[in-house]
């Protein structure tokens, strides 16, 4: 067959499919029609304000904008769009929060190292993979160490960390220290220990059926009257041992989902084999449960990763405290639109990229095997 | 008088108010091959099952190679290490390649080189006759040769008594026969077996020892000869003619 004909076929495809589902009767053909035109005007108007009518670092008169007065949009109103200056001003602050900046690239090589510690979790068939999987454990030891210091680095106490800095630290250490502590929690929910087994129903129903706010606060007010005397964490600690306990309850039902879909016959099977309880779980219950709950446990994950901008109310600049404090400088104060975008937009990164991965997990898990 | 190796007296069990094993008493000798039918519901499946522990009896006692079944942890794990079963559902690991589900309890159980133990899972798949499916996974292999994995998992251990709990019931009829072959072959080699089976080609063939169960009961326990051509108890009479005429 020759290259046109091949071309001309899929061309009809392509008519064909467009026939049969956008215009294939009349009233189909004028709902494609409106929601065309729907879908131009908002895009149009969007892509306007946030680009083309949108001033960056300069307005329309060439000038650096350096504060809110100096926006194309508050020079001739109605005209311009977005001053996106903002976020180009308070763009350390929104990564580093109030870290120093002659060491923020600590934190830039923190961030730089963040995919080369989590590609061999999430990826099973790249080289070196073993390797990847033992920086993943050295990873949160030297994050550490590069972020608050110490022989060698100056220590930054992490009441000057903020902004992107705090919810990746929330949301990636939240998530990372959950994940383990929830499959005990959800093992021990159906164990037959029943001191075990209560002791993990009533930690589960108990975070579950409070709010996280609650929680934030129980813990950067009530952990000290629990802790002794002189033994007093910071801030942002306790914020992850709360963000971490929350994960967890949520995390642990979802895995408790997955185990219960494992028919019965598996563990028979391991146990008849000799395996112990150990054994049996890690290498046949687990592997299949976590499979099945993959996406409860990536919308968990979502969720948490979101609610890490709750700690602005304990006090901690996240990267919605960050942004909110922006709004509250007098030099660029109401450009909320840019603002909020901006951080929407950095959530929707990370929240879609992890949407993204459970699909391509699921389809591989689906492929790999049954 | 040869050696015992499976010894059931006065063995009862509930389950909540349900009576399914009553006063069971049973004795295995050393390469003895015990075939087990009767109506469903009648606690043949339950009686294997507690050979190994699957289920917890509650009065009686049962002893498999001298150590009596308990609580004991060490106990149960000594004779699960020794007795090998077969399941109606097959019940192989769906995540896993033929290959690693057989090597896997000689690796994890038995602490096995990996090198080692994929060999002999190898020599074992040779022996059911499907050394070629090693590398699929147990989705991509038809019943027969499912269940026959499911028995070179169990060899792999090296037990010397094996349980098959209705190893047939689940599998299409034209795939009866490469099963019921696997296990004619290991019933030659001297094995020590229980079967629940109905299957009674296979019983007249393998079989020293038949034995039927009905509510919870050993009604009936005869050499083959007698049991088919001459049983005893009208309940024995009327199941043989349900299940031989079909």
């Amino acid at each position: 067959m020759s290259t046109s004909a091949i071309q001309n076929i899929s061309h009809n495809k392509y008519y064909n499919w467009l026939f049969r589902n956008l215009f294939s009767s009349w009233v189909n053909t004028l709902l494609t029609i409106i929601a065309l035109i729907f879908i131009y005007q908002v895009g149009s108007f969007c892509l306007n304000w946030a680009i083309f009518a949108a001033d960056f670092r300069y307005n329309f008169q060439g000038e650096l904008i350096t504060d809110r007065g100096l926006c194309s949009k508050n020079i001739m109103p109605g005209e311009y769009g977005a001053c996106w200056a903002i976020i180009y001003a308070r763009w350390d602050q929104f990564m580093y929060g109030l870290y120093p900046i002659e060491e923020a690239w600590r934190v830039n090589l923190v961030y730089a190292l963040l995919p080369l510690a989590i590609i061999g979790i999430l990826f099973d068939k790249i080289p070196f993979r073993k390797y990847f999987i033992y920086f993943t454990f050295v990873y949160p030891f030297l994050a550490y160490f590069m972020l608050y210091g110490g022989p060698g680095l100056s220590v930054v106490g992490t009441n000057k960390w903020g902004g992107l800095l705090v919810t990746l630290f929330l949301g990636v250490t939240g998530i990372g220290l959950a994940f383990p502590l929830s499959i005990l929690l959800a093992l021990g929910r159906r164990s037959k220990m029943p001191i075990i087994k209560s002791l993990c129903v009533v930690f589960i129903e108990f975070i579950r059926g409070v709010p996280l706010i609650t929680l934030l606060f129980t813990a950067n007010v009530m952990l000290p009257l629990f802790l002794p005397d002189g033994v007093n964490p910071d801030n942002l600690l306790r914020a992850l041992v709360a963000v971490t306990l929350f994960q967890s309850a949520y995390m642990a039902e979802a895995i408790r989902g997955g185990l219960q879909a494992i028919p019965r016959g598996q563990v028979e099977a391991a146990q008849s084999l000799g395996l112990s309880y150990w054994q049996t779980t890690r290498k046949i219950v687990l592997p299949q449960a976590l499979k099945i709950a993959i996406p409860p446990i990536v919308n968990t994950c979502i969720g948490l990763f979101k609610d890490t901008s709750l700690v602005l109310i304990i006090g901690l600049f996240d990267l919605l405290g960050i942004g909110r404090a922006a709004l509250a400088d007098m030099t660029w104060t109401k450009l909320y639109y840019e603002v909020y975008v901006f951080i929407s937009l950095v959530f929707f990164i990370f929240c879609f990229g992890m949407s993204r991965y459970s699909l391509y997990l699921e389809k591989k898990l689906k492929t790999d095997n049954i | 008088m040869s050696e015992q190796v499976i010894q059931l007296e006065k063995v009862n069990k509930w389950y909540d108010d349900f009576h399914v094993l009553k006063d069971v008493d049973l004795s295995v000798e050393k390469g003895q091959k015990i075939v087990i039918c009767g109506p469903s519901g009648s606690g043949k499946s339950t009686m294997i099952r507690c050979i190994n522990r699957l289920e917890a009896h509650q009065e009686g006692k049962i002893v498999v190679h001298g150590t009596e079944l308990t609580n004991d942890l060490k106990n149960i794990d000594l004779i699960r290490k020794n007795v090998g079963m077969v399941f109606q559902q097959f019940n192989l690991f769906p995540h896993l390649s033929v290959l690693d589900n057989i090597s896997l309890a000689p690796i994890w159980v038995k602490k096995m080189p990996k090198k080692e133990a994929e060999e002999i899972s190898m020599s074992y798949l040779e022996k059911v006759k499907i050394p070629e499916q090693a590398e699929k996974f147990p989705g991509q292999l038809s019943g027969g040769q499912q269940q026959r994995v499911a028995i070179a998992r169990s060899l792999a251990m090296n037990p010397d008594i094996m349980l098959f709990d209705e190893p047939t019931s689940a599998l299409d009829p034209e795939m009866i026969k490469e099963v019921l072959d696997v296990m004619i072959q290991l019933a030659e080699e001297g094995m020590t077996m229980l079967v629940v089976t109905h299957e009674m080609g296979f019983a007249k063939t393998v079989a020293d020892q038949m034995i039927f169960m009905d509510e919870g009961r050993i009604v009936e326990q005869a050499k083959p000869e007698e049991f088919f051509n001459n049983p005893k108890s009208d309940r024995t009479k009327l199941f043989l003619s349900q299940i031989l005429n079909h």
